[in-house]
């Protein structure tokens, strides 16, 4: 059966180039990076190129950025390390009430351990007022950590002036980049933030490795003891051939990413055209223009969504939903709710992540297919009244 | 398909019965509180037999899946054999559901105990409140859907169904 992959959001293939230049580091180059004969000075070369291309990515120093086995880590070390290193600053953390879930459980964590947590509302389209920022800072905040673009409604953020508030404020800020990093422009200096998770994997890079960049001069602890790797700030055998692979899939998406963003543009507002022109009781979820390239999240009224996810599935099409009934609480995607959506709406939420290797074609295969199941299950959905 | 047995699947890509029935005789219309999904169940009772049954349900496909297997499994049964469905029998025939949907198997059961009590509901039109009641209270298949419960409880509840006819 045709197979199309619309959840790139949730993970992207690996780039051919990215295994090609990894798979010398499984064989040939298999050394530990900390050992000083040969194989592992060649080891460390690969670790140090990967540091380079993705530094000079981001206009960072070196010894700015440390590898971390993905952006969950990355976000708890960040979170967790500046509020522990930092705890005679202040007691106070202020974020988002749409962060991903590795942002909002360390925050949970962290309030249970006796910080004050604000979640700042976003408004309709999910975007943060950034005076709301100036005024929820007080001379308890110690960090502030606002996702750079979200990854249910594409949402993008405004990082800088936030950063900017932060950084008059003397307040350190972190953004959780994740679902942005090798799509949008990251220079950190620019960005105006003092630390930035990113993870490979959602760049056509492999699983399991990502990194956080730490500003120069911050205090802010470590969690994983051990050996002295990365200047002994986070210990543990480093992940040769997925650094590596990282670095690779950097050096891509810096080649990439101006192409990319313009052809994924088009796509994306083709597919939502053709949503809300073509379906009745539609809507988008997220900011018309200000998201993310490849994002496109509607909400069907009358359907349930993982109906729609499994009736998309077997016709060979691969995208998710913010439904509660495919979350383990039972509780509609929060993303949704905080847009200020009603639990029904947040139901019948789609999300399509358009990609690399994303086709012209595949967007009028799945209008069609999507106009088809919508009409099947509202047939036999008892909220839904057409129109007229 | 995150471990849905072969009889969901199927029952979810082609539910049987559903839809409306032009002149039911008895519906139920109940919600999920758990995750917000909706189910109407219609029903024609003739003597005594469900001859005829549809659905409508808003929600996943387990909760489709459920609504489907006890149309089918009500279907041609007489109302004391309606009842002694349970959902886990429901569930049995489907082949088993993934231990977080088994809350969506509650809404088929309860759509169908609402339709039926609907049905009463209706046979007992147009006597005066008292006399309802009594009759109401007299019923056994009004009766066993309380059986678990005091006699306080049922009294309350039929006083409620009263309220609210
Ligand atoms: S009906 Fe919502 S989880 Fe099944």
């Amino acid at each position: 059966m045709r197979r199309i992959y619309f959840d790139y959001a949730a993970t992207t293939p690996i780039d051919l180039e990215v295994i090609k230049t990894m798979s010398q580091y499984y064989t040939k180059t298999f050394g530990n990076p900390s050992s000083i004969h040969y194989f592992g000075r060649k080891a460390l070369y690969g670790i140090e190129k990967s540091r380079q291309i993705i530094s000079s990515f981001i206009n960072a120093e070196l010894d700015e950025i440390v590898f971390t086995s993905g952006g969950t880590e990355s976000n708890n070390y960040a979170l967790k390390g500046i509020i522990y290193a930092n705890r005679n600053r202040g007691n106070h953390l202020i974020t988002s009430a749409i962060e991903h879930h590795s942002i909002i459980e360390p925050c949970k964590y962290l309030q249970r351990q006796g910080i004050k947590v604000t979640y700042l509302k976003v408004d309709k389209y999910g975007l943060v007022d950034p005076q709301d920022v100036k005024k929820a800072i007080t001379n308890k905040t110690v960090l502030i950590s606002i996702m750079y673009a979200n990854n249910e409604i594409g949402v993008i953020q405004p990082i800088k002036e936030i950063g900017r508030i932060a950084r008059d404020k003397g307040v350190y800020f972190h953004t959780d980049a994740v679902q942005s990093f090798g799509h949008l422009p990251t220079a950190v200096d620019e960005l105006n933030v003092d630390l930035l998770s990113a993870s490979s994997h959602k760049l056509y890079g492999p699983k399991g490795v990502g990194m956080l960049y730490i500003r120069k001069g911050m205090r802010i602890m470590s969690f994983m003891h051990g050996g002295d790797q990365e200047n002994g700030r986070r210990a543990s055998t480093y992940n040769v051939p997925g650094i590596v692979g990282f670095g690779k899939a950097v050096e891509l998406a810096r080649d990439k990413m101006g192409d990319e963003r313009r052809k994924l543009t088009s796509l994306r507002d083709k597919l939502i055209d053709g949503i809300l022109n073509n379906i009745e009781q539609t809507r988008l979820n997220g900011h018309p223009f200000t998201r993310l390239p490849n994002n496109v999240n509607v909400s069907v009224g009358s359907v349930e969504g993982e109906a729609l996810v499994l009736n998309l599935d077997m016709e060979g099409i691969a995208c998710s939903t913010g439904s509660a009934c495919t979350s383990s609480s039972l509780e509609p995607s929060h993303v949704l709710l905080a847009l200020g959506l009603s639990p029904e709406l947040a139901h019948g939420s789609l999300r399509f992540t358009l990609g690399r290797y994303t086709k012209d074609e595949e967007i009028d295969y799945t209008l069609d297919v999507l106009r088809r199941i919508v009409n099947k299950l509202r047939s036999m959905s008892p909220l839904y009244k057409g129109r007229g | 398909m995150q471990g849905y047995s072969r009889k969901v699947i199927d029952h979810f890509r082609n539910p049987r019965n559903v839809g409306e029935i032009k002149e039911p005789n008895g519906i139920g219309r109940v919600g999920n509180p758990l995750c917000g999904d909706v189910m109407v169940l219609y029903l024609k009772i003739e003597k005594g037999v469900i001859v005829d049954i549809r659905f409508k349900t808003f929600g996943c496909c387990a909760a489709i899946a459920t609504s489907s297997m006890i149309t089918e499994l009500v279907k041609g049964k007489t109302i004391d054999e309606a009842l002694k469905i349970s959902n886990q029998a429901v569930t049995d025939a489907l082949g088993g559901l993934p231990s977080i949907k088994r809350h969506c198997s509650v809404l088929g059961e309860q759509a169908l105990r609402a339709a039926i009590r609907d049905y009463h509901k209706k046979a007992t039109d147009g006597i005066q409140d008292d006399e309802r009641l009594n009759k109401m209270k007299k019923n056994k298949h009004y009766k066993n859907q309380y059986a678990a419960q005091n006699k306080k409880s049922l009294n309350k509840s039929i006083k409620n169904q009263r309220d609210s006819i």
